[in-house]
């Protein structure tokens, strides 16, 4: 099996894979980082969205070696021990989640939505989430949760 | 109101390990020496197993056994929990479920073949290998096609005919007919649907061979429930030997409480080949073997007198049960259906026929409302219809029925007795929300844009905190339907619960906590909630049927309260006073009417360390259990107002608004209450405009990824408007009724009854769910002009 680097959440790391080997069962076999989740087999539900060089991407539908030599960040790479990202704090406040199973995905996506667009409009928010999808909340929670959280952020950015 | 007390809106506690990406799913819960099963399914929904060879398949690589049906012919199936008993006393037919199809399939993803291995890759590697032949037999998909025979799913029902069950007066529905001024009649479909719970299925059997204990971790909402039914009926385990452990389970909405297959499979093989032994669904075999929801085709019909008063309901309801029995199958068309037919009316005389229908289609069981959606589906769909009849407006039509605030407690004429309830309450509310009077003006707006504007009323009951148990008892269940809760306090005074309700997403470690923290004055830094363990939890029931805080919460408060009692006790012999002269308040025990006074934390210490103690009168310790057994169901009610905008030229509909005020009872905690409302609202939008489980005439499963399956999108939906009123429930003391389900059960009627005003001018007075905008374009295109053309 072929070996592949990169770097998980800031630590180097140097793996033999199988090359049909997922991203996403890469991480959570291997790495035993079981924060991005499997929620369907068609790269529809978004439960595995983690990011690669900085975008997001579903971690079912990209093989590990695609991903030799990048920048991977999961949900477990957020933030630090205790701390919440804006975004995850922001889900909290709004009850942005219920049982949480698609919820890793559902921030990575958010995280990488504000990267590139700050301060989304509803139906920008709503349009960018068609790749993640929650049973539990119905949305209308996940909305304002980034609603909150791109606020929170781009004061914070200002006052820098 | 304290900050973390009942009526607060607590940030949930559970949030955090779930934000972090450190829940414990069962997925992700690996064992040492874990080996995987890979199950090999029926291609076809109905035929004869004329061949099965293994052999490669067991030679294959990494390959550690491989079962069939003849391998656990004779252990019994899986159990159902609830026997129907139709007319003439006739008991349901209950054929046998086995655990792996034996000599016949019959439904697309019938498992037929269990493949252990050391990978899951070389599992399926050595399933590809097994050599299955399969003498197809013609499916049995149209329930219609199903009774009227000729083929049958199983011998034991030659007709298809699983029961034939009524409940009402027929004669007095016969009689008011028959002096009727108007009689409306509406044939509608509630459409099959998927649950698709985010996380699929999972389960891990492992056995120990030095305590010869079984422990099965499985996504399951009733953990108890689970290990009752695996081990008493169909493995034959006893309860000290076998622990089911439901660990952070990714929603459920009803499919997560069955007893499946697969659980049984693991905990039985997982000895057999003396390995643990895994099993994850893929999305597809979730849409194949999750039993599905709702699936009814109902004839209805509404008698009215000349002023628009209800005087009879009559519906014939048929109720496909898919290829086997699920778990609580036979209860959802019947006990949980035809008894809330009444709704929020007085309508005096009801009659309900319910045929059960086998088909070779995956088994149909509860799924978020069970019962109770199908139920105000039809009866407010007819309310509107009625109301567009007779010329009336929809909101005044319900107003005038509505059972009135003096009229309880109310009994139905369909068995149930309605505790509280203020109908027009929450009917004015939502009306004012959603700006009702001004809908004329909005349509006419959307007219001018060349947009059709609709507006739909619906207003449900639903039954929830299932139910006494004598009650389910008699009418067939098999298990009683109380819940269970233990209290313990720590010497330290921090405090353990231990509840029988189990929480895949509704935040049970946050309003459970709140409880605790009311009654006794606790910070909730100082309570842990546990749940999902039989081996730590005593016993229960589990969640589903919006009951956990209306009968766990329950359990919890009397538990609470034998604590607080004996606490009392102790409190009185520390402060040297009558017991009778001890108030307990804000976590202090005081002397009535001095300052003398002991803190709860004090108390407990003095209950673990009991030098100074009457220890011939008072155990030491402080830990309490209680079992509360529901005196009636609760009934939430609520009103939904739904507007759609419909672009006629693609029929596109766009919901505008959604207004839903709920009447739950008293309130823990008003954030997750609104969080459960949104959710179901979308369940229950996706049921009325998108979600649709389809067979073809061949039992193929049309739908059966969400590449085929729609699921709500965040784009698909709206932001909602959310209120309650409330009248507390009168038989809990919490006052609480329970908020799950109400979001699914009233928006499919809302939103249809919104196309459907929307379409009005076109002569369209019904469409079947889901409302697709080819349905809503063709609807339009089909009318000739409009009938109401300017």
């Amino acid at each position: 099996m072929p070996d592949i680097s990169l770097e998980v959440n800031g630590k180097q790391v140097t793996e033999a894979v199988a090359p049909n080997t997922l991203l996403v069962d890469f991480l959570r076999a291997q790495l035993g980082l079981t924060g991005t989740h499997v929620g369907c087999d068609t790269s529809q539900c978004g439960a595995c969205v983690v990011h690669m060089n900085g975008k997001s991407v579903k971690a079912c539908t990209v093989f590990a070696m695609q991903a030799d030599g990048t920048e991977v960040q999961t949900i477990e790479g957020l933030a630090p021990g205790a701390e919440l990202h804006p975004v995850q704090a922001a889900f909290k406040e709004a009850h942005g989640l219920q049982c949480g199973f698609c919820t890793p995905g559902m921030v990575m996506s958010a995280v990488d939505l504000l990267k590139t667009n700050p301060n989304p409009t509803e139906a920008e928010i709503r349009s960018w989430l068609k790749g993640n999808i929650c049973r539990c909340t119905g949305y209308h929670n996940i909305v304002k949760a980034i609603q909150i959280a791109a606020n929170n952020m781009s004061q914070k950015a200002a006052a820098e | 109101m304290s900050e973390s007390g009942i009526g607060a809106a607590v940030k949930r506690r559970e949030d955090f390990r779930f934000l972090k990406g450190i829940g414990t799913y069962t997925d992700d819960i690996n064992q040492p020496g874990q080996a995987y099963v890979y199950f090999l399914r029926s291609p076809l929904a109905h035929g004869t197993l004329s061949a099965l060879d293994t052999a490669a398949a067991k030679a294959s690589p990494g390959v550690l056994a491989v079962y069939t049906g003849d391998d656990m012919a004779e252990m019994a199936g899986l159990p159902c929990g609830w026997l129907v008993t139709g007319k003439d006393e006739k008991p349901m037919v209950e054929p046998k479920h086995p655990i792996l199809a034996h000599k016949k399939v019959r439904h697309v993803g019938d498992p037929v073949v269990a493949v252990i291995a050391e990978t899951l890759e070389q599992a399926k590697d050595a399933a590809e290998k097994i050599d299955l032949a399969i003498d197809e037999l013609p499916a049995v998909v149209d329930m219609r096609k199903a009774l009227a025979g000729g083929v049958s799913v199983h011998d034991e029902a030659p007709d298809n005919m699983c029961f034939d069950w009524e409940l009402g007066d027929k004669a007095a529905v016969d009689a008011a007919f028959a002096s009727a001024h108007h009689v409306t009649k509406l044939d509608l479909v509630n459409n099959r649907l998927i649950p698709n719970a985010m996380e699929p299925r999972a389960a891990i059997g492992a056995y120990d061979l030095a305590t010869e204990e079984h422990t099965l971790y499985t996504t399951s909402q009733n953990p108890h429930v689970i290990r009752l039914l695996m081990g008493a009926f169909v493995l034959g385990i006893p309860e000290h030997k076998l622990r089911v452990v439901a660990p952070d389970v990714g929603g459920g909405f009803g499919s997560k409480i069955y007893h499946y297959a697969e659980e049984a499979f693991v905990t039985w093989a997982s000895k057999q080949v003396g390995r643990p032994v895994k099993w994850v669904a893929e999305r597809t075999e979730s849409f194949t073997t999750d039993a599905h929801g709702r699936d009814h085709i109902s004839h209805v019909e509404m008698a009215f007198d000349a002023n628009g008063k209800a005087l009879a309901l009559k519906v014939d309801t048929m109720a496909n049960m898919g290829a086997y029995l699920s778990t609580f199958a036979p209860c959802i068309p019947t006990w949980l259906h035809g008894t809330l037919l009444a709704g929020q009316y007085a309508t005096p005389a009801i009659h309900c026929n319910v045929k059960a229908v086998f088909t070779t289609t995956t088994p149909v069981d509860a799924y978020r409302g069970a019962g109770r959606p199908e139920a105000t589906f039809l009866l407010e769909r007819i309310m509107s219809k009625a109301a567009a009849e007779m010329g009336m407006d929809q909101a005044e039509l319900r107003r005038q029925n509505f059972i009135q605030p003096d009229q309880f407690p109310y009994q139905t004429p369909v068995a149930v007795v309605y505790d509280t309830g203020d109908y027009e309450a929450s009917l004015n509310k939502a009306l004012e929300l959603a700006s009702y009077a001004g809908f004329a003006d909005r349509k006419a707006a959307a007219k001018s844009r060349g947009k059709l504007r609709g507006i739909g009323v619906a207003s449900y009951i639903e039954a929830c905190g299932i139910a006494p148990s004598s009650l389910v008892g008699s009418l067939g269940a098999r298990a009683g339907l109380y819940e269970a809760a233990t209290v313990r306090v720590n010497p330290t005074g921090s405090v353990s619960v231990y509840t029988g309700s189990h929480s895949h997403g509704q935040g049970h470690d946050t309003t459970f906590a709140q409880v605790v923290a009311d009654k006794l004055g606790l910070p909730l830094e100082q309570i842990d909630i546990v749940h999902g363990d039989t081996a730590k939890v005593p016993f229960g029931m589990g969640t589903y049927g919006s009951r956990s805080l209306a009968v766990g919460g329950t359990a919890l408060v009397n538990a609470l309260n034998k604590v607080i009692d004996k606490g009392r006790r102790i409190a009185a012999h520390l402060l040297e006073a009558a017991e009778g002269d001890i108030e307990f308040a804000d976590g202090t025990y005081t002397v009535k009417g001095t300052d003398k006074q002991k803190t709860f934390g004090e108390v407990a210490l003095t209950a673990y360390v009991p030098h100074q103690y009457p220890i011939e009168e008072i155990e030491p310790g402080l830990e309490e259990t209680a079992f509360y057994d529901p005196k009636n169901f609760t009934y939430p009610a609520g009103t939904y107002i739904c507007e759609v905008e419909i672009d006629p030229t693609t029929g596109q509909t766009e919901i505008v608004q959604f207004v839903a005020a709920d009447d739950f009872g008293n309130i823990v905690n008003p954030m997750i209450v609104e969080g459960q409302v949104h959710g179901g609202l979308v369940q229950g939008i996706g049921q009325a405009m998108l979600e649709h489980a389809v067979y073809d005439d061949g039992g193929q499963l049309l739908t059966g990824s969400y590449m085929d399956y729609c699921m709500p999108r965040a784009d698909d939906v709206p932001s909602f408007q959310v209120a309650t009123t409330c009248t507390p429930c009168t038989h809990n003391p919490l006052g609480v009724k329970g908020c799950g389900e109400a979001g699914a059960i009233g928006a499919p009627p809302a939103v249809i009854n919104a196309v459907c005003d929307a379409l009005a001018e076109y002569g369209v007075d019904h469409m079947d769910m889901p409302a697709t905008p080819e349905k809503v374009w063709r609807a339009i295109n089909n009318a000739a002009t409009p009938m109401a053309a300017e």
